[in-house]
Parts: structure tokens; C-alpha cells; sequence
């Protein structure tokens, strides 16, 4: 391999050797300036803006129409644009979370130990977009890792706190057993067919119909390391504990971006290795006899009913978007059931409206905790009267969250149901419906809590101009894709073509 | 189109009224309340205007070119590839002569309800905004022609509804409030997969050639505009219309509401301040029948004929049971509640008679039950307000203290029993009419006539515990009427006692429309039989 194969071979990698690069910035930088935490937050965001646009670039490169004849390292990763869709959600949220890491107040213990937080960070990103297009079992297995090891110094990382350190012990016991779990899985995979490359599966596949229960095991095997990474039930059970203990601005990360990273794995995993083709009405023409479809309904109904009902017992409220975030991963697994284009539209469609809503959500939870220093719903009282503008956005990021138009979780509700009612599963259809009925209750009592109930402190909280933007930055797009979405759509159908 | 927008013009009023509310500082809360009050008086010119211009000799139903005041542009375009379908949403408004009255009515009672707030105090700009809202939500439903466009209005309105209810209304305020919003989010779920379902099936034929799948109504209703294979297709012989038309109507019956659906009512009725109760009882209940008349019938009318003894059934359980429940209560804005359910029971029952009489007894019975409805509210609000509370037997007597006031409760009371010369009397009778000449509810018309002893029954019971006999000396002190219930009744018993005498003022706006709904019923068989079902 000569030098002029080796930049070739890094062609599709550059987003990620930026980060890379910009990972060794921030440590050096760090140690060079131990006092200056703004500069980290400001190169972060430089190196993201980098990544973002070197991402955004790779749109209209011409990737090649059969990638299975790739070499090098090139052949590592999949180069298509549902990858760099779900990168430009990893980074966009990154850059959120790097800009809410300012307004934390419960972060400010720890500035000392800022560069460290934010090459975390950065590592988490690195891992999640290699994760994201991994097309081969040991890099999908190695990223997913490098993400759960940042992401559980993380969300330990008030190291002074109790709970969140309970949160990462947590995290790193289930951590350990699901990629354990995964491992074993992949092991068993590369027993069968020799090959750790998604392509090469696939080809296999199309020759042979393996058709053992082993095949089957270590398929879910497999998925146990992504159903961990996504929280789909029944692997969820790390999640409220570590979104309650971890510190909020960590919490939003997690339950954005590493859902992304988690379901752009599932999606590259079934499409590269199980689908033969695409026919011409969208549906997937599966291979073998995996049982995905059957797999995917199940824990899709499962996992939005229990994550539902459980989120309404809950009071806290980090607590309770915890549960929330499972519930939507069940719709997510659901448009991901259909095996078809239309639904993978409504995937990205759903994802992104949901990084709006769903980091809003988080942000002005964040907002709320640096004043009452709580996230108990009972603090909650009155807030609405106390705060009316970051009250409103909170409102309008949970009506989305519920799905009720004008707002752009309609949209993504409306998009995920057209493909369910169009692949004829109704009884799915309904049973997401209801859950979204239920969804309401959990989502409404934050409000009743803040408009309904009187508060006993009445001075009003004025939110400082950059928190404003920012919260404005995320509700404004939350309602104006409610109401003309045209270009939510368009975007997610460029993504979905190949 | 060749006339000034109208239609979007009283829906959307509202919304620059509102942001004029949220812009206006604090302290400044005469001046939300006056311009609430500007923009629904605007809307009843409006209104006004709508009506001196309308065409009594189109009937719309499912012909797009008898529909008036239409706007229709392109509000979602998105061009499809082989697997995904090109998606056109329009933005399609337009009235014929089932929601003109409807319209009418929702201004008339959006601005003696804005009037009826105006003693509202507590966070004024919150509550002016949100009633703001939820009027263009409420007009919304009425006007839209694009199923889209309609489940939009629809959910629009729910918040602001709960935030009315919840934030300024009674003691058990949360509680009702959350009740109200879960039952019609409920409903409205099972609409949204109908809608979902009925998009798929159907296509509509663009200028080119080129079929795109719809939201429009109007196409929805024609049954050679659908697939083969629409899962909500006619002519596909696996379909579900069955089921999605009983979730539908599901949808539309909570919110008018029909038993066993209705319990949400008393509770949301009774906890809601007078303002919100009035709209509730005048505008949101006639969304339910509206929806059945505009989407269930024409959109799947094989299916109506054959639920239509249910439908029936359903008005009759409606007007005995609400009329039983009523005579029990104590609590009087309960009892008016209760006598909601059974007067909308009235509406059903002349929807299931199918000939031409009936509907429009049915639909004038919408009209006739928003105003007289509203005036029993408000009139229980003016008690309300000065005695603070609404025990039925904690009063007696009023008449003597409070004359003019009596005087208009017994209109109100006379209008809902149905008494001749009143407005609720022409609708009543025309429902019973249209019933007994539709042999298969024959039977059923003649059980609810029950449900008019009943009410006589109820009302005149509680003018007599509440008005009439001595004066309970506890409320010698009560003051008489002001000049703002004044300006809250009078229109209203105008309106009453116009329309009890001279009905055709209203007939005449519906009656072209209800023929081409009944001709349409009557003709979808041959409909249905040509296109090979």
C-alpha cells in the first residue's frame, strides 16, 4: 500500500480524522492552558463545524454503486447517505450538548477537570461515527466499545456525586454484559461464515440459505450489543438510573446521539448483510431466514408499552424522559419493522424532529435545575407563571414529544404511521396510537405542574439572552416544520436513496 | 378565485388577535379584553358578510364547484420517486350550506362567550391568548375541505381547551381537564389512522393525467377515485372500511358526546369557568355530529345505511338517558350538562333518518341547541357569579328578586323543552318528522318521544325549585341583570325567538345542501354498483 492509497482510503474518513485530529487538540490544548475551559468549548465547536461540513460534503460525492469491491480500509466502512444523515444528527447534537455544557451549573464543580470532559466527548463522537459505518463486525464491535467507555466516565463524571457514580457503575456492569453478549454473538457469526465484512454475509447469504437456529442466536446475540445501545426492552434497564444520575447535559447526549449511533448500526446491519434488494415499491426483499421482521414488531410493541406506562409513575422528570426516550426508541423500532424505504423515511424523519424536541426538552431541564436545583416534578409548581418564555418552549417541546400538530412530532408521528398503514400492519399502527394517547398524560403533567399548580416561590426567573437563542434555536424549527414540512421530507428522501 | 379570502379571513383573525394579546405588556388587560372582543366582533361581520353573499342554490356536499368562498392553493408538494408517492396537500377551504350554519354560529357564540369573559381576571393575556386560539381552531374545523387540513383545527384546539379548563376553571379543575384532553386525544387517534388509511386508497386525477394519492374530502366521497388494492378501498374485497368507519365515528362521537362516551362532559361542563362551558355546549359538541355528517356519511355511505338503526339507537339512549341523568342532579350547570347530552341525542336521531326533513331538523337542531344551550350557561353564570354556588335547592323564589333575569331564563327554559314559537321546537319536531318517515327508526323515534315529557319534566322542575315559590332570604341582596349579561342575552333570545318564528332564515341557508347530501345517500348505491362493487 503506497501513501497516495492510504489518503485515498481515508476518503470517506475525514469527518472522523478531523475529529480525530481535533481529540488531540483538545488534550494538548489543555495541557498547555489548564485554566482556559471556554477555549476547549470554542475549539470543540471548530472541530465540529469542520467535521459537519467535511459531513455535509460527502453528499454529493459519488460513492460507488457496489461497494463490496471496495479494498483497504475503505472497505471497512459503508459509504452511503443514511450514514451521513444520522453523522450530521451525532454532530449537530454534539454541538448542542457542548453549548448546553455552558449554561450547566451542576458541571461547574468539575470545570477543573474541563479538558477531560470535552476529549470524552470527542471520543464518544469518534466512536459513535465509526459505529455508525461500521461494515464490518470487529470495527461495529470496537466503536460501539470506545463509545460505552466514554460514555461511562461520562456519566460518572461528577465523581463528588452519589448518584453519579451509582449511574456509571451501573452503565459499565450492563455495558459489560451486552457487548459481552455481542461478542459471543459475533464470534459465532464469523464460525458460520467465515467473514467478518457485512458484504461478504450478504453474498453468502445469497448463495445459501443458512437456516440454523444457531444463525438465528447469534443474530440476536448481536442485536443484544444495539438493543443495549438504543435501550429497546428488555436491555433498558441501565437507562433511567444512568439519564437520572449522569449529569443532564450527558443525559441529552446519550439519548440523542447515542440512540442515533445505535439505530444507524441496526439499519446498516440489516440492510448491508440481510436485504438482497430493494424492490421497486420500496419493500426490502429479505434474505435468509432471519426473522427480523418478527423480531423488530415484538420488541417495538414491547418496547414503547413499557416504556410508556412506566414513564407515568415517574417523578422525576430526567427520570421520566428516560422513559420517554425508550418509548420513542419502540416507534423508531416500529418504522424500522416495516423493512421498507418508506420505513426508513419516516426513521429519519422521526430522528429528526425528535434531536429538536428532545434536546430542547433536556435543555430547559437543565435551565430549571440551575435555579431550583432539582429535577423533581413537584419543583415544577408554578414555574409556568415564573419563567412564561422558557415555560412555552418547554410546552411546545412536549406537545411535540406526544405528537399533536402544529408541531413537528406530528409530522415524524404522521410519517411513521403512513408507512405502518401502507406495509398494512394496523394492529402495530394501533398499538402506537395508544401509546401515544397514554404518552400524553406523563408528558401534559409537567405542564399541569407548571401552569395548574400554584408554586411557592412567585419571583420571576429571567433566562439569560444565549439561553433564550439557543432555546428559540430549537423550538422555532419544531413548530415551523410542523406546519410546512416539505423540506423535512425532501431532506430525508435524498438521505434514503442510495 | 375571484372574491376576497374570506374564509381565511374569520379563521385566522383570531390568530393576529392573539399575538396582538401576547405583544401587549402586562397591566394593559382591558385592552387584551377589548381586542378579543374586536376580533369576534369582526368575525360576526364577517359573518355577516359570508351570509348576504351566499348562494342559496348551491348545495356542495361532495361537488367541488357548488362549494362557495373556496381558497385552494398548494400547501405541500413533494414530488415522489418510484416506491414513494408524490404527496400534495392543499390548503382547501370552502362552505356550503351544512357548515355555513356552523360558521354563523361560531361567531355569534365565540363573541358572547368573549363578552361573558370579560370578568375573567386571573391571568388575562394567558387566557385571552388561548381563547383566541382555540376560535380559530373551532372555524377552522368547520370550513377545512382537506382531511389534513381538518385533523390540524382539530388538534389545534385541545390545548388551549385544557389550559382553559385547568387554569381558570373550578375546584376539581385538573382533574376534568385531563379527562377532556385524553377522551378526544383518544378519538382523535382513530381518525388520524382513518385519515392515514383513506389517503392510501384514494388518488386523485391531477390537471396532467398524473394520479396522486389525497387528503381531499370531496374526492374521498366519489368511489371511482379509489385503488384496488387501498386497504380502504371499495373495491378492494378485504377492506376495513367496516372497522375504520366505527373509529371514525368513534372519534366524532366523544366529542358530541355520545353514550356511553360522554362522561368526560359533565365533568369538563361543570369545572370549566361560564365562558369556556358555553363554548363547549354551543360550538365544540356540534364538531361531532358536523364530522359525522361531512365524513362519515359521504365518505363511506354503504356503511352508514347499514348502522344507521344504531345511530339511531345511540340518539334515542342520548336523549332518555341525558334527560334521566338531568332530572337526578343537584348541581344546576350539571343538570344543564346532562340536558346537553340529551339534546344532542336529538341531532343523532335526525341524522339517522336519512330523508331530507330529518337532516335538517338535525342540523338546525345544532344551530337551535348552540344558542339556547348557551343561554342556559350563561344564565347559570350570572347565578353563579353572585351567589357563588349552584345547588339547585339552595335557592327558590328568585323570580321576585331578580325579574328580568327570570324573565330570560324562562325563554331559555321554554327553548329547551321545546316549546312552540321557540327555535327548539321547529328542529325538534322536524327531527321527530324526519324519523317517524324513515321506516326501519320508526320505532325508535316514537321511544324518544320520551325524552320531551322528560325534559319538560326536568326544566319546569328546576324553574319552580330555582325561581318560582318563596324567596330563600339568604339572597335578598342579589342585583338584577347589568348591561353586560344584557348584551350576552338579548342577542341570543333575538335569535331564539326569530328563528322559532320564522325558521327559514336558517332553512333556507342548509336546505339546498341537505338535498344533495340526502340525493347523494340515496344515490350511492348506483354509485357503487357502476364502478363494478
Amino acid at each position: 500500500m503506497n501513501s497516495l492509497n492510504f489518503f485515498n482510503n481515508l476518503g470517506y474518513a475525514w469527518p472522523e480524522t478531523i475529529i480525530t485530529l481535533f481529540l488531540a487538540i483538545l488534550v494538548i490544548y489543555n495541557l498547555v492552558y489548564p485554566q482556559a475551559r471556554r477555549a476547549l468549548g470554542i475549539i470543540s465547536l471548530l472541530g465540529i463545524a469542520l467535521a459537519l461540513g467535511f459531513t455535509i460534503q460527502q453528499m454529493w460525492t459519488q460513492f460507488p454503486t457496489d461497494p463490496s469491491w471496495l479494498s483497504g480500509f475503505t472497505r471497512m466502512l459503508i459509504p452511503d447517505k443514511i450514514g451521513i444523515f444520522f453523522k450530521v444528527i451525532i454532530l449537530i447534537a454534539t454541538a448542542y450538548v457542548v453549548l448546553f455544557t455552558e449554561f450547566s451549573e451542576e458541571l461547574r464543580g468539575t470545570f477543573d477537570r474541563a479538558g477531560e470532559y470535552y476529549a470524552l466527548i470527542f471520543g464518544m463522537l469518534l466512536g459513535m461515527m465509526f459505529m455508525i459505518s461500521a461494515n464490518n463486525f470487529i470495527l461495529l464491535y470496537v466503536s460501539l466499545e470506545l463509545v460505552s467507555y466514554s460514555s461511562y466516565v461520562l456519566a460518572g463524571f461528577m465523581k463528588t456525586s452519589e448518584r453519579s457514580s451509582e449511574a456509571s457503575m451501573k452503565y459499565i456492569i450492563y455495558g459489560g454484559v451486552a457487548s459481552g453478549i455481542m461478542l459471543f454473538g459475533i464470534s459465532l457469526m464469523f464460525g458460520m461464515t467465515g467473514t467478518f465484512y457485512y458484504f461478504d454475509i450478504s453474498r453468502l447469504l445469497m448463495m445459501i440459505n443458512i437456516n440454523s437456529v444457531l444463525f438465528l442466536i447469534s443474530g440476536i446475540m448481536i442485536f443484544t450489543g444495539i438493543g443495549y445501545k438504543i435501550s429497546s426492552v428488555p436491555f433498558h434497564f441501565w437507562t433511567p438510573d444512568v439519564y437520572e444520575g449522569a449529569p443532564t447535559t450527558i443525559t441529552a447526549y446519550l439519548s440523542v446521539a447515542s440512540k442515533a449511533a445505535g439505530f444507524a448500526a441496526l439499519i446498516h446491519l440489516v440492510r448491508n448483510c440481510f436485504v438482497g434488494a430493494v424492490a421497486t415499491d420500496g419493500y426490502w426483499v429479505m434474505l435468509s431466514h432471519f426473522y427480523w421482521k418478527e423480531l423488530l414488531v415484538y420488541l417495538a410493541i414491547l418496547t414503547m408499552t413499557v416504556g410508556n406506562l412506566t414513564a407515568l409513575w415517574q417523578d422525576n422528570l430526567k427520570r421520566m424522559l428516560a422513559y420517554s426516550s425508550i418509548a420513542h426508541a419502540g416507534y423508531l423500532l416500529a418504522a424500522m419493522s416495516v423493512l421498507s424505504n418508506q420505513g426508513l423515511i419516516a426513521m429519519v424523519v422521526y430522528f429528526s424532529v425528535y434531536l429538536l424536541m428532545n434536546l430542547g426538552a433536556f435543555f430547559i431541564v437543565i435551565l430549571i435545575q440551575n435555579k431550583t436545583g432539582s429535577e423533581n416534578i413537584d419543583d415544577y409548581n408554578g414555574l409556568g407563571t415564573r419563567m412564561p418564555f422558557l415555560g412555552a418552549c418547554l410546552g411546545i417541546f412536549l406537545v411535540s414529544l406526544t405528537g399533536l400538530p402544529p408541531t413537528a412530532g406530528f409530522i415524524g408521528k404522521l410519517y411513521l404511521f403512513l408507512a405502518l398503514v401502507d406495509a398494512k400492519m394496523i394492529i402495530l399502527a394501533i398499538i402506537a396510537l395508544l401509546n401515544s394517547v397514554i404518552s400524553l398524560y406523563y408528558y401534559i403533567r409537567v405542564l399541569r405542574h407548571m401552569y395548574l399548580t400554584k408554586g411557592n416561590n412567585e419571583s420571576p426567573i429571567t433566562p439569560s439572552f444565549g439561553s433564550v437563542l439557543i432555546a428559540l434555536s430549537l423550538a422555532v424549527p419544531v413548530l415551523l416544520f410542523g406546519i410546512y414540512f416539505t423540506p423535512l421530507i425532501e431532506w430525508a428522501k435524498t438521505v434514503v436513496l442510495r | 378565485m375571484n372574491h376576497a379570502p374570506l374564509l381565511s379571513l374569520i379563521t385566522f383573525l383570531p390568530v393576529i388577535g392573539m399575538i396582538i394579546v401576547l405583544l401587549l405588556p402586562k397591566g394593559m388587560e382591558k385592552a387584551m379584553k377589548i381586542t378579543t372582543l374586536t376580533v369576534t366582533f369582526l368575525q360576526i361581520v364577517i359573518a355577516g358578510v359570508i351570509w348576504s353573499g351566499f348562494n342559496y342554490s348551491l348545495g356542495g356536499i361532495n361537488d367541488p364547484n357548488s362549494f362557495q368562498f373556496i381558497e385552494k392553493f398548494r400547501w405541500i408538494e413533494l414530488t415522489g420517486v418510484a416506491w414513494l408517492n408524490t404527496i400534495k396537500i392543499d390548503y382547501f377551504i370552502g362552505i356550503d350550506g351544512i357548515s355555513a350554519p356552523m360558521l354563523m354560529l361560531t361567531a355569534l357564540i365565540s363573541f358572547i362567550a368573549a363578552l361573558s369573559s370579560w370578568n375573567i381576571n386571573k391571568a388575562v393575556k394567558g387566557y385571552h391568548a388561548m381563547y383566541l386560539l382555540l376560535v380559530t381552531g373551532m372555524m377552522g374545523v368547520f370550513v377545512s375541505l382537506d382531511f389534513f387540513l381538518f385533523y390540524i383545527f382539530w388538534e389545534v384546539m385541545l390545548l388551549p381547551m385544557y389550559f382553559l379548563i385547568g387554569i381558570w376553571g373550578g375546584p376539581r379543575k385538573e382533574y376534568a381537564a385531563i379527562k377532556f384532553f385524553i377522551y378526544t386525544l383518544f378519538g382523535s387517534v382513530f381518525m388520524l389512522l382513518v385519515m392515514i388509511g383513506l389517503y392510501l386508497s384514494c388518488q386523485e386525477t391531477l390537471a396532467a393525467g398524473q394520479k396522486v394519492f389525497t387528503f381531499n374530502i370531496l374526492s374521498m366521497m366519489d368511489p371511482k377515485n379509489y385503488t384496488a388494492t387501498g386497504i380502504l378501498s371499495p373495491l378492494n374485497p378485504h377492506n376495513l372500511r367496516f372497522i375504520a368507519y366505527i373509529g371514525l365515528f368513534a372519534g366524532f362521537a366523544i366529542k358530541i358526546p355520545m353514550f356511553p362516551f360522554h362522561t368526560w362532559l359533565p365533568d369538563a361542563h361543570v369545572e370549566a369557568p361560564t365562558p369556556i362551558s358555553v363554548i363547549l355546549a354551543g360550538v365544540l359538541l356540534k364538531m361531532g355530529t358536523y364530522g359525522i355528517l361531512r365524513f362519515n356519511y359521504p365518505i363511506f355511505p354503504e356503511i352508514t345505511r347499514q348502522v344507521i338503526w344504531w345511530i339511531a339507537a345511540f340518539g334515542m339512549i342520548n336523549i332518555i338517558y341525558g334527560a334521566l341523568c338531568a332530572m337526578a342532579q343537584k348541581d344546576f350547570k350539571k343538570l344543564i350538562a346532562y340536558s346537553s347530552v340529551s339534546h344532542m341525542g336529538f341531532v343523532l336521531l335526525g341524522m339517522a333518518s336519512l330523508n331530507t326533513i330529518g337532516i335538517t331538523g338535525a342540523i338546525f337542531q345544532m344551530f337551535n341547541h348552540g344558542t339556547i344551550t348557551a343561554m342556559l350557561f350563561l344564565i347559570v353564570g350570572v347565578i353563579y357569579d353572585r351567589a357563588h354556588t349552584r345547588g339547585i335547592y339552595e335557592f327558590g323564589g328568585l323570580a321576585t328578586q331578580m325579574p328580568i333575569y327570570t324573565g330570560f331564563v324562562t325563554i331559555a327554559f321554554f327553548g329547551a323543552i321545546g316549546l312552540p314559537g321557540i327555535s327548539g321546537f321547529i328542529s325538534e319536531s322536524f327531527v321527530f318528522l324526519g324519523g317517524f318517515g324513515f321506516e326501519p327508526i320508526r320505532l325508535l323515534t316514537i321511544l324518544s318521544t320520551i325524552g320531551i315529557l322528560l325534559g319538560a319534566g326536568y326544566m319546569l322542575w328546576t324553574l319552580q325549585r330555582v325561581y318560582l315559590g318563596p324567596l330563600n332570604e339568604k339572597w335578598n341582596q342579589l342585583q338584577d341583570l347589568d348591561g353586560r349579561e344584557y348584551a350576552m342575552l338579548i342577542p341570543l333570545t333575538i335569535i331564539v325567538l326569530i328563528l322559532g318564528i320564522y325558521p327559514s332564515f336558517m332553512l333556507g341557508l342548509m336546505n339546498t345542501s341537505v338535498n344533495a347530501l340526502v340525493d347523494f345517500m340515496a344515490k350511492s348505491p348506483q354509485l357503487f354498483s357502476s364502478i363494478g362493487m
